[in-house]
């Protein structure tokens, strides 16, 4: 997986499509995936341009199958990548689950759009919960990254791989149809890989050494405890390892936002004009969601008076701030389940927090 | 002559006295080794009695969820093409939770191996209704019969795959008899080759027996099995193509 000597420029890029260019950079050449509005630039680009460079691009008859696809995949020790939104995600529930079992990486993109069941095809971030707490059986985890950028979409999506191979587990891009759709300039990095290539459990055929297994089932003595506290223990280590954020503006901030995401990006206007009036705002963005930021969350609220969580739902991740400081008489929320909050709106909420009228 | 093909591990199995997933075990194992194929095959296990397929073929082997294990394999085989790829499955893996995947599998002309055994129950959970269930069969959950009125018929999963243009071969079979056995070992070897010479999906369905859940001792198993089961799914090949005829 060597950097290809590319030039690289700046160009305008849409974020679906930012994904692509940094899951093909990362050296996945399988793609598997079934139709979903707001994803479907995703699979429409593999198509066209897997085949070209030697890679394989397969339409699944669902997201059962498409996961279970990736399972075989990355059994072989390939990188395998999978995109879909909310109904499809929920679909893959039972695959991820196994991948988790079974010590499988791949990297699966989630697009999410509103609500439960079918729902809308509006940007939101109601697929909190089910990405950060693993929607399958049996209590695994995966990372979870959220970009908030096209910049993002590209160089997070490179990490999914990396966090996948390093901990042999599945990983999560969150994005919503807003980073999915916008374009902006993006810079194309190299990738440059932090774990070694080599996997010697892949499943290869048994020449030259004994047979081996991908599987979940556990059923000797207590082989089941052993191997969840294994997995337990490896969920710990990507919280030590694997937390990532950024601060905004927090220095001297008396009303720190929580937010993730396209979310996160409109709270960055709202800052700087509030900034403009003279109110110290911050925030702190979660970009891996799990592991989650609780330490910094908690240092934040520490120094704020207020701590405003601003999410596209109802208020998921409200319950992890809380979770993470004891300041609970200091957390207020602001969302809007099936749209992007503006910047006006924001600022508004920002100001009655700090005690001016408009 | 009756020795123990390389490609079966040399330990007991968990099946019941009396049960035929044993002797699908010991073909396939034979069929391995009759191509050469242990160092580059991948097989994927199903849920069900046979899950245990990687305790006892001496090959890699990879575990699918419930019915998924054509995905699983579809997944292995497009990243290795080069690899022997089969699937070892159950009635209730394959014609109920996992009949969306085999279909789609088949149609693709996914170029791997099925192996069907179909006892008309779901043996590890306890001898419930299956897809392959015969009427008027009792089991833990028709306890009245099964009634084609509130259950439909017990589907013949050769058959049906064998309409798909992506089938390559489709055969059912039976391992009642030394004769059947021949006869399976016929079938598996074509499987085998279909997958060999790149002609797409082959499937051999193996009628089994299930003592333990039929309330039945081993004789009358496979006297079931040569009667009324074989009348309602006849042995045979459904399908077999002889050149790469597709477009
Ligand atoms: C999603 C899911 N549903 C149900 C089960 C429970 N289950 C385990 S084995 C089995 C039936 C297997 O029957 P069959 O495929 O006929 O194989 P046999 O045991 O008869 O060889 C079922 C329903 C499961 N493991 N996963
Ligand atoms: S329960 Fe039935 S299918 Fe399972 S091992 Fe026993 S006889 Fe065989």
């Amino acid at each position: 997986m060597k950097a290809a000597a590319v030039e690289i420029r700046r160009e305008l890029m849409k974020g679906n499509v930012a994904i692509c260019l940094g899951a093909i950079a990362a050296g996945c050449r399988f793609y598997y995936g079934y139709p979903i509005t707001p994803q479907n630039d995703i699979p429409e680009y593999m198509s066209t341009h897997l085949p070209t460079m030697g890679g394989t691009f397969l339409q699944a008859e669902s997201e059962v199958a498409t996961i279970n696809f990736i399972l075989g995949t990355a059994a072989s020790g390939k990188r395998v990548m999978t995109s879909s939104s909310g109904p499809g995600i929920s679909l893959m529930q039972e695959g991820l689950s196994y991948m988790a079992g079974s010590e499988l990486p791949a990297v699966i993109v989630n697009i999410s759009r509103s609500g439960p069941g079918l729902g809308g095809i509006a940007p939101s971030q109601g697929d909190y919960f089910q990405a950060v707490k693993c929607g399958g059986h049996g209590g695994y985890r995966m990372p979870v990254l959220a970009p908030h950028s096209v910049q993002e979409m590209y160089s997070l999506t490179m990490r999914a791989f990396d966090l996948a191979d390093k901990y042999r587990n599945p990983a999560m891009v969150l994005g919503d149809a807003i980073v999915g759709q916008m374009k902006e300039p993006f810079t194309p990095v190299p990738y440059e890989p932090s774990v070694p290539p080599e996997k010697p459990w892949a499943l290869t055929g048994c020449k030259g050494r004994p047979r081996q297994n991908v599987k979940s089932l556990y059923l000797k003595d207590n082989a089941i405890e052993v191997h969840n506290w294994k997995l337990f223990r490896k969920y710990e280590r990507m919280r030590e390892e694997e937390v990532l954020f950024e601060r905004f503006r927090l220095d001297g901030a008396t009303i720190a936002i929580v937010a993730f995401g396209t979310a996160a990006r409109v709270c960055k206007t709202a800052i700087q004009w509030a900034r403009q009036e003279g109110i110290p705002a911050g925030m702190l963005r979660p970009v891996s969601l799990f592991p989650f930021p609780s330490a910094q969350v908690d240092e934040a609220a520490e120094a704020a008076d207020v701590v405003l969580v601003v999410e596209m739902n109802t208020g998921q991740m409200v319950e992890d701030v809380r979770m993470s400081t004891r300041h609970h008489d200091r957390i207020r929320f602001l969302g809007k389940p099936c749209a992007m909050p503006t910047p006006e709106e924001i600022l508004g909420e920002i100001r009655t927090l700090a005690g001016k009228r408009p | 002559m009756f020795d123990r093909p390389k490609s079966l591990v040399d330990v007991r199995t968990h099946f019941c006295p009396g049960c035929h997933h044993g002797i699908a075990h010991r073909i396939l194992a034979e069929t391995i080794d009759r191509y050469d194929l242990r160092e580059k095959t991948i097989g994927v296990a199903c849920v069900g009695c046979s899950v245990f397929l990687y305790d006892y073929i001496d090959v890699d082997v990879a575990e699918a969820p419930h019915g998924r294990a054509p995905a699983v394999a579809t997944g292995v085989k497009r990243a290795q093409p080069d690899k022997f790829v089969f699937t070892y499955q159950g009635d209730g893996d394959l014609a109920a939770i996992g009949t969306s995947e085999i279909i789609h599998a088949a149609n693709r002309g996914e170029n791997i191996t099925v192996l069907f055994v179909n006892n008309t129950t779901y043996g590890m959970t306890g001898g419930q209704m299956a897809p392959t269930t015969m009427l008027g069969q009792r089991t833990s959950t028709s306890p009245y019969g099964r009634d084609f009125r509130n259950d439909g018929y017990p589907i013949k999963m050769a058959e049906l795959l064998a309409t798909l243009e992506g089938t390559a071969y489709s055969a059912r079979v039976a391992t009642s008899t030394p004769a059947q056995i021949r006869k399976a070992k016929e079938a598996v070897r074509k499987a085998f080759e279909m997958q060999i010479r790149e002609m797409g999906f082959s499937i051999v369905e193996f009628l089994s027996t299930c003592p333990t859940n039929w309330g039945m001792k081993p004789l009358e198993a496979q006297e079931r099995v040569l009667g009324e089961m074989s009348e309602y799914f006849p042995l045979g090949v459904y399908k077999e193509r002889t050149q790469a005829d597709f477009v």
